[in-house]
């Protein structure tokens, strides 16, 4: 019996394309339901949808086979859908029980922790949760806390209950205690959708898998049936869209040497341990894994903006380990950054302004200490009608171009200096096919051009494309690199999903 | 099923009529505000802002006292403007024109002897040392500590005045005072020269009007002001590009609280000619919502802080007039500062009305 249905649902985000296109997806009474995908595939706007948080662009929700409109969390939640979050919205000063005990309806409207605790402690007892009513959460772990955020949700009698990659918190042990509470629950009739990139979660846990990418439903398969040689496929994709002319060339001197690299997180945890390889002069590296397996820590030491705690990094022989940002793009290391709004533009600034942020400093646009405003507008002009930059003047700010226009800027600032290596982190994320085909194009003109390029992407068709070797990283270690001609796509996405991959 | 519901929506551009219009109705708006103050009073206050009006600028005297009070909270304003524009919440004005006005004095009674020409201009630049000195420990303990600078530097402006009071009652306090809290009066040299009969010290407007040029030619032409600017709308992008954020602030700090500095030479050395408690009639509060209201654009900021001298003029007005406390000016200025940050509301979202398609019904 199905108690949740979603139809044709389709939501965009401008400037950026569909993050959900046309999706169908279902879940049944006492089942659990892994909704598989890469970062950026759309897993979470959709649950975000049938949580209330964001509304559909297009498309139907049905509950119990009735049509029902989701504005809010609050309806939501009156319907019996509940959703734990990566990141949990708790008072940190006050006890469990009073975080539960917000935005419960309660019978008794005075002093209602009495009750609210014995619920929790009841809850928490059945599915062997251990969580204390009475502990203040600045006091537990990050574990502690989602199983908070669990028992609020079955406190409201929760039907539908959304956990959103749970388990990237837990420890092995915590891990296996949830899987347990959650196997009782849906016992008891309760529908668990579970967010994962991790195959081997799904076929740990899951009665049906459906998969995501690129905001599309691959397919929804029954667990029992299908093998993690098939759900990596099918979420990391092999249609070859595009049929780049990729020339023939022979890799020239060593332009990076990167060697024995470690580095921590923002949380101070090892992130990158022990990363070696080389890029050569006009050959393309691929890196692929899943996000969060290193690949922001590398891509930041090596652009100088995290200190590596350990290995050395050399440009062209030169030791570039832990040296400034700043002079490491002066020695030619183009970045073309993964977050290209928060990191690789100014928003409020002009087009042309945008164009200059590397070499302001530096003639023509500069003499010293006064900016020359004619040398910026030709340089703007230039580069606007050589890449192709859809905007309104060379004045207009940058925030009203589009998300393929804004990264072509992007590339033509950074290759503008003639850079020796370009790190380009997800140059094509969320871009629409054109933008995408043209931003990968110039990327391999770099290579052409004699560029060392780093390129490091979720998206394997994009890395399979491009590279003429892939590294394969995962939980900060290289698991392998291949020869991109004599890759497999499917091994690739095992080895990304950390499987050790036999040759 | 369907029905109309307004819908808020992120608006991407304001243009540059839209944020005047916006504005000026939200300082519009603010006046049945303060309507409902006078009224609280049992004044009429069609005729409150009416004496205000001609308070400030009905004469020409009223408006060179206009001018004169409009040169601390231009050259206060105009630095926080570069301050707040850097995402550095100066708050500290007033303690920086404390401290600004303490250095100038110093130099003053330190030299009196000195000939004009030299004496003013060592004032000057001791009072921007002061007032950046006193920028420099919230900057310090943000950097160090990534302490709130909102807090500090506000905290700055209590010990600012307690150091003042301390130096007037105690070791600068002057001999042929009376047992006044005053220093000496400055000699002749260390006296800055008005307009004919005014109080306008032409030589500090001097300064503030060339602040404004300079600051909008800093921002605007030079690889330094692109890089405040940088660090100001998106200091992520500063990081990525390698630009040093502190020294950026820092610059930015040592101008705005210098600036201050300066307009508390101004002051001692144009209108008290002696250091005494109350020299600041909280310029460097009322110079956040100068800035503000200026968009902290350099020159619009000008014309505001012209604008609010003559609010504290003509406050000065009604309070001699129809017998209303001083505190009813700062309600005033209060008033004006919520109205414009509630306006900015408008520049931000724009407000649509539009038809929304029901699914079905709800189940409750």
């Amino acid at each position: 019996m199905l108690v949740v249905e979603m139809k044709g649902i389709t939501k965009r985000f401008p400037p950026l394309t569909l993050a959900i296109d046309g999706v169908n997806f279902s879940a049944d009474r006492g089942e659990i339901h892994c909704l598989l995908g890469e970062n950026g595939a759309g897993k979470t706007t959709l649950m975000n949808i049938l949580y209330g948080i964001y509304s559909a662009d297009e498309g139907e929700i049905l509950f119990d086979g009735r049509h029902i409109s989701i504005r809010s969390p609050r309806d939501a939640i009156d319907l019996g859908i509940g959703m734990v979050h990566q990141h949990f919205l708790q008072v940190q000063q006050n006890t469990v029980a009073e975080n539960v005990a917000l935005g419960l309806r309660c019978e008794n409207s005075f002093f209602p922790l009495r009750e609210v605790r014995r619920l929790i402690s009841e809850v928490s007892t059945r599915y062997g949760l251990g969580v204390d009513p009475d502990a203040r959460i600045w006091q537990l772990s990050a574990g502690e806390q989602q199983r908070v955020e669990i028992v609020k949700a079955l406190c409201r009698e929760t039907r539908v209950l959304i956990l959103d990659e749970p388990t990237s918190i837990l420890t092995p042990l915590e891990v296996e205690a949830l899987f347990r509470a959650l196997r009782q629950m849906v016992s008891e009739g309760r529908t668990i959708i579970f967010i994962t990139h991790k195959l081997d979660e799904v076929m740990a846990l899951s009665n049906r898998v459906s998969v995501l990418r690129k905001g599309r439903l691959m397919g929804t398969l029954k667990t029992s049936s299908t093998t993690k040689g098939e759900l990596a496929r099918m979420m990391v994709g092999k249609e070859v869209l595009f049929h780049l002319e990729k020339q023939e060339g022979v890799p020239g001197e060593v332009v990076l040497e990167v060697e024995a690299l470690t580095a921590r997180d923002d949380r101070g945890l090892e992130a990158l341990r022990g990363v070696s390889f080389k890029v050569r002069e006009r050959e393309v590296l691929g890196i692929a894994g899943i996000a969060g397996n290193g690949q922001k820590e590398l891509v930041e030491v090596l652009t100088g903006l995290r200190e590596s705690s350990s290995g050395t990094a050399r440009l062209m022989g030169e030791d570039i380990t832990n040296k400034p940002a700043r002079s490491i793009a002066e020695k030619g290391v183009a970045h073309i950054p993964e977050e290209r709004v928060r990191r690789g533009l100014v928003p409020e600034m002009s087009v042309a302004d945008n164009l200059i942020l590397r070499s302001y400093g530096s003639p023509p646009y500069s003499g010293g200490f006064f900016l020359d405003k004619d040398a910026i507008t030709r340089n703007a002009e230039a580069l606007i009608t050589k890449y192709g930059i859809m905007t309104p003047s060379p004045t207009s700010p940058g925030k009203l171009l589009s998300g393929g226009n804004i990264q072509k800027l992007i590339l033509a600032r950074e290759l503008s200096g003639d850079p020796r290596l370009v790190i380009a982190v997800h140059p094509t994320y969320g871009l629409d096919v054109g933008a995408t085909e043209q931003i990968r194009g110039l990327i391999l003109g770099q290579r052409s051009r004699g560029a060392a390029v780093l390129l490091v992407s979720e998206d394997l068709d994009e890395v399979l494309a491009l590279s003429d070797r892939i590294a394969v990283i995962f939980e900060g270690q290289l698991v392998g690199i291949v020869d991109s001609a004599r890759a497999e796509d499917y091994k690739i996405g095992l080895m990304m999903a950390g499987e050790a991959v036999g040759e | 099923m369907s029905e109309l519901r307004f819908r808020v929506e992120p608006r991407l551009i304001a243009s540059r009529r839209l944020t005047i219009a916006v504005t000026i109705g939200s300082a519009l708006l603010a006046l049945p505000i303060i309507a409902v103050v006078f009224l609280a009073y049992g004044v009429d206050p069609l005729l409150a802002f009416e004496k205000i009006l001609y308070g400030a600028f009905g004469n020409p005297y009223s408006i060179s006292e206009t001018v004169t009070k409009s040169i601390p909270l231009m050259l206060c304003a105009l630095g926080l403007s570069l301050a707040f524009e850097t995402v550095f919440y100066n708050i500290g004005a007033e303690g920086q024109l404390l401290m600004g006005a303490i250095f100038g004095t110093w130099v003053a009674l330190k030299f009196p002897g000195w000939p004009a020409y030299l004496l003013l201009p060592t004032m000057f630049v001791s009072g921007l040392v002061g007032g950046a000195l006193w920028g420099t420990v919230p900057t310090l303990l943000r950097v160090g500590f990534e302490t709130n600078e909102v807090i500090t530097t506000l905290m700055m402006n209590y010990i600012a005045t307690r150091v003042l009071e301390y130096l007037v009652y105690g070791p600068w306090k002057g001999e042929e005072t009376w047992g006044f809290p005053y220093t000496s009066r400055f000699s002749a040299s260390a006296t800055l020269p008005t307009l004919g009969s005014t109080r306008i010290h032409y030589p500090t407007l001097l300064v503030a009007l060339a602040a404004a040029v300079l600051m909008y030619v800093l921002l605007s032409r030079t690889k330094l002001g692109f890089e405040i600017r940088i660090v100001g709308k998106n200091p992520e992008a500063a990081k990525y590009l390698g630009i040093s954020i502190w020294k950026v602030v820092f610059f930015v700090v040592m101008v705005s609280a210098g600036l201050a500095g300066i307009a508390g030479v101004g002051e001692v050395a144009g209108i008290q000619h002696r250091l005494r408690v109350g020299i600041s009639p909280g310029y460097g509060y009322t110079a956040i919502i100068v800035a503000w209201l200026g968009r902290l654009h350099p020159i619009s900021t000008v014309l505001v802080a012209v604008l609010f001298g003559g609010l504290l003029v003509g406050g000065e007005m009604i309070q001699i007039s129809l017998g209303l406390p001083f505190g009813t000016i700062q309600i005033f200025n209060g008033i004006f500062l919520l109205a414009i940050l509630s306006g900015d509301f408008l520049l931000r979202y724009r407000v649509v009305l539009s038809e929304e398609v029901k699914g079905g019904e709800m189940r409750r």
